[in-house]
C-alpha cells in the first residue's frame, strides 16, 4: 500500500491571511484508502489546509495534487472530493431525499440512477425512510447523517470531514467514531477528517498529522504518536505525560546518558543525535508505585502525595518528587473497594524502565 | 375605636407592601404604572385612526357631529370616477415601483452582505440616505433633478422617485434576514458540484424569499401612501390616491373623505398583516 500512488499530495503549501500564516510550508502525502487525522489545537491551521482541499481556499505558495491532479485552477465543484461540514450545512428548504440527490441533479445525473443511488446513500447511513423528511424534524446526529449521505452518494475520491463529531453529546460521539471506521471500510474511500480532540483522532484514523501554529510536528500511526513523540508538543498533546528537562551528559552505540536536577544521572535507550538541554519524559500508565526502592535498573523518584483524584475505573495520583516536578501517575481501580489505598502526604517511590522513557529533543 | 385605627394603619400597610412585592419586578405588564401607560399611548396612537373610520359611516355632510349611521359615503366614493382613476394610478406607481426596487434592493442588500470592498463604510450611508433624509427634500431634489433633464412629470417620474426611495428599505430587511444565513450551505452546494448560478438560485435565493416578500411588501405600502414625494413628482393627470384625498379635503372634509381614507387603511393594514404573519411563520421554522 506504501508503493501506490498518493490519493492527495500536499507539496509545500503555504496559506497566508493578510501578515497571518495558517498554514507554513507543509508537505504530506495522503495515500488512497486511508482514514487520515489533521490533529491539533485550534488555529493551528488544520481546517485551513481542509479548506484548501476542498478549494474554499486557495494556497498562497505551494501545489496540491489530488488523484494526480493538479488542483490550482480548479474550482470546489470540479474536484472529486466532497466535505462533511462541522455545521453539516443540510439545505433547510429541502427534504432529506432533495439534500441528497442535490448534488447528482445539479451535475445533470439521469434522474432513474438519481432514485437509486439516494435510497442506496440513505441505507448506508441508516436513513432508510427518512427520504420524506424536513431537516428541522431530525436530531443532530441524523442531520450529520443526511450530510454524510449528500456526500458518499457522489462517490468522491476523497470525504472530508471537518470536526464532525463536535456537535454531538458525548454518548453518541463515541457510536458515531465506530460508525464512521465501518462505514469507511465498506466504503472504502480515503477519509481526511479535522480533529482537535486526540481521543478521536487516535481511536479512528490509520495515520495522523498533529498542527501546531500551522506546521506539522508529526505523521505516524496513532501507535507511534502516543509512544514515539518526536517533540515535546506531541507528547504533551497526544495523552498524558510527565517531563524533565535534562542534560546530555553522553551518547554510545544508542544509548544515552542524562543528568536531571536532583534525580541524578540515568541512561535511556535512543537512537540518533542529541546534545545541550532535552526532555526526558514518561507516560503516567508506565510507571509503577512502590513502598520500598524497586530492583533491576529501573529509574526511580521519590515523592509525597499531594493529592487523589479518583476517576471509577482509575485513579490519578499527584506527586511532589524530590526532583522538584510534579509527576502524575495513574493507578487502575482493578479490586472492588471504596477506599483508596493511596493517602494523601504517604511517602512513595515511582520508577519506570528506561526503555519506556521518552526522549525528546525538539 | 380611633387609637385601634392608627394601630391597624401600619399593619394593613405592611401587608399590602409585601401584597405588592409579589409582583415579579419584571413582570411589568402586571405593574398598574405601566398599564397606564400603555393605555394612553394606545388612546394617543389610534384615537385619530378609529375617530376617522367611525366617522366615515357618518350620516352627515358637514362631518363635525355624528347624525347616524351610513354605507352612502362608500357608495358615493367608489362611484367617484376621479378617485377611481386616482386609486388605479396608485395601484399602478406602486405595482412597479415594488417590482423594481425589491430587484435592485435585493441586489444592494446581498452585496452589502457579503462583499467587502473599499469604501463600503461611506458607500453603505449613501446608499441608505433616503431613509432618514426628509421627504421634502428628497420631492425637491427629484423635482429639480427632472426638470434638469427635461423629462415631463408623469406616472413615469412618480414611479422613479418610488423606486428611488424604497430601495434602501427593502435592502436592509434582506440584509437583515441574511446576517442569519449560513455560509456553509452556499459551500457545500459548491462542494456538491453546482456552479455559482445553480448554488444562487438553489440555496441563497430561497433562503431570501420571506426577506423578498417582506420587503416587497414594505416597499408596496411605502409607495402607496406617499404623499410628499408624490406631491413633488406628479404631473397633470397622474394624481394619486393620497393626493387626490388631499385635494378633497381642501373642499371640505366630508364622510366619502373619510371613506377613501378606511379604504387605504385597511389595504396597508391587510398587506402589513400578511408581511407580519409571514415572517413570524418563517423565523419560527428557522429556529426549529
Amino acid at each position: 500500500m506504501t508503493d501506490a500512488r498518493p490519493i492527495i499530495s500536499i507539496r509545500d503549501v503555504t496559506k497566508r491571511f493578510g501578515s497571518v500564516v495558517a498554514v507554513d510550508s507543509v508537505s504530506l502525502d495522503i495515500r488512497p484508502g486511508e482514514f487520515f487525522a489533521l490533529l491539533g489545537p485550534s488555529g493551528c491551521g488544520k481546517t485551513t489546509l481542509l479548506r484548501m482541499l476542498a478549494g474554499f481556499e486557495t494556497p498562497s505558495e505551494g501545489e496540491i495534487e489530488i488523484d494526480g491532479q493538479a488542483m490550482s485552477n480548479v474550482p470546489p465543484n470540479k474536484r472529486p472530493v466532497n466535505m462533511v461540514f462541522q455545521s453539516y450545512a443540510v439545505f433547510p428548504h429541502m427534504t432529506v431525499h432533495d439534500n441528497v440527490a442535490y448534488g447528482l441533479k445539479v451535475t445533470r445525473v439521469p434522474r432513474a440512477e438519481i432514485a437509486a443511488r439516494v435510497e442506496k446513500a440513505l441505507a448506508l447511513v441508516h436513513l432508510d425512510g427518512y427520504g420524506g423528511r424536513r431537516p428541522d424534524q431530525l436530531s443532530g446526529g441524523q442531520r450529520q447523517r443526511v450530510a454524510l449521505a449528500r456526500a458518499l452518494v457522489k462517490e468522491p475520491k476523497v470525504l472530508l470531514l471537518d470536526e464532525p463529531l463536535s456537535a454531538l453529546d458525548a454518548k453518541l460521539r463515541e457510536a458515531m467514531r465506530l460508525e464512521l471506521v465501518h462505514l469507511q471500510h465498506s466504503v472504502g474511500i480515503t477519509f481526511v477528517i479535522v480533529t482537535h480532540d486526540q481521543d478521536e483522532a487516535l481511536s479512528m484514523a490509520d495515520r495522523a498529522a498533529v498542527m501546531q501554529a500551522g506546521i506539522v510536528k508529526q505523521i505516524a500511526a496513532p501507535g507511534d504518536l502516543y509512544e514515539h513523540p518526536n517533540s515535546r508538543f506531541v507528547a504533551d498533546f497526544i495523552g498524558k505525560v510527565n517531563q524533565f528537562e535534562a542534560k546530555v551528559a553522553g551518547v554510545s552505540g544508542g544509548r544515552l546518558a542524562v543528568e536531571i536536577d536532583g534525580v541524578g544521572r540515568i541512561d535511556v535507550p535512543h537512537d540518533g543525535a542529541a546534545s545541550g538541554s532535552i526532555c526526558i519524559a514518561v507516560r503516567p500508565e508506565k510507571t509503577r508505585l512502590s513502598k520500598e526502592r524497586a530492583d533491576g535498573d529501573r529509574i526511580q523518584l521519590r515523592g509525597t502525595i499531594s493529592d487523589v483524584a479518583y476517576y471509577g475505573n482509575e485513579s490519578h495520583i499527584l506527586l511532589d518528587t524530590d526532583a522538584g516536578v510534579q509527576f502524575t501517575t495513574t493507578v487502575q481501580n482493578d479490586e472492588r473497594r471504596t477506599e483508596s489505598s493511596f493517602i494523601i502526604g504517604d511517602d512513595l517511590w515511582i520508577s519506570w524502565s528506561p526503555a519506556d522513557t521518552l526522549v525528546l529533543v525538539d | 375605636m380611633a387609637e385601634q385605627a392608627a394601630a391597624t394603619a401600619p399593619a394593613t400597610a405592611r401587608r399590602k407592601r409585601r401584597r405588592r412585592r409579589e409582583v415579579n419586578p419584571l413582570d411589568y405588564l402586571r405593574q398598574p404604572w405601566m398599564q397606564i401607560t400603555l393605555l394612553i399611548s394606545f388612546i394617543f396612537l389610534y384615537f385619530p385612526i378609529v375617530t376617522l373610520i367611525a366617522f366615515s359611516f357618518n350620516d352627515s355632510r358637514r362631518n363635525i357631529t355624528w347624525r347616524g349611521f351610513t354605507f352612502k359615503y362608500y357608495e358615493k366614493a367608489f362611484n367617484n370616477v376621479a378617485l377611481h382613476d386616482a386609486f388605479i394610478n396608485s395601484m399602478i406607481v406602486a405595482a412597479w415601483s415594488t417590482a423594481v426596487s425589491t430587484a435592485f434592493g435585493a441586489m444592494l442588500g446581498l452585496a452589502l452582505y457579503r462583499y467587502r470592498f473599499p469604501g463600503k463604510g461611506p458607500y453603505e450611508g449613501v446608499a441608505h440616505l433616503p431613509i432618514v433624509i426628509p421627504e421634502i427634500c428628497m420631492g425637491v431634489a427629484m423635482l429639480a433633478f427632472f426638470a434638469a433633464v427635461d423629462i415631463r412629470l408623469s406616472l413615469f417620474t412618480i414611479t422613479a422617485s418610488h423606486i428611488a426611495f424604497t430601495i434602501p428599505f427593502v435592502a436592509v430587511v434582506i440584509r437583515a434576514r441574511m446576517a442569519g444565513f449560513d455560509t456553509a450551505l452556499e459551500e457545500a452546494s459548491r462542494d456538491l458540484g453546482a456552479n455559482e448560478w445553480q448554488t444562487f438560485w438553489n440555496v441563497t435565493f430561497p433562503y431570501m424569499v420571506p426577506g423578498l416578500v417582506a420587503g416587497a411588501l414594505m416597499a408596496f405600502v411605502l409607495s402607496l401612501d406617499d404623499f410628499v414625494i408624490t406631491f413633488f413628482t406628479a404631473g397633470v393627470g397622474s394624481t394619486t390616491f393620497p393626493l387626490k384625498i388631499y385635494s378633497m379635503v381642501r373642499f371640505s372634509v366630508t364622510p366619502e373623505v373619510n371613506a377613501a381614507s378606511t379604504v387605504l387603511i385597511v389595504i396597508t393594514l391587510t398587506l402589513t398583516l400578511i408581511a407580519m404573519t409571514m415572517q413570524s411563520r418563517w423565523t419560527k421554522r428557522q429556529q426549529e
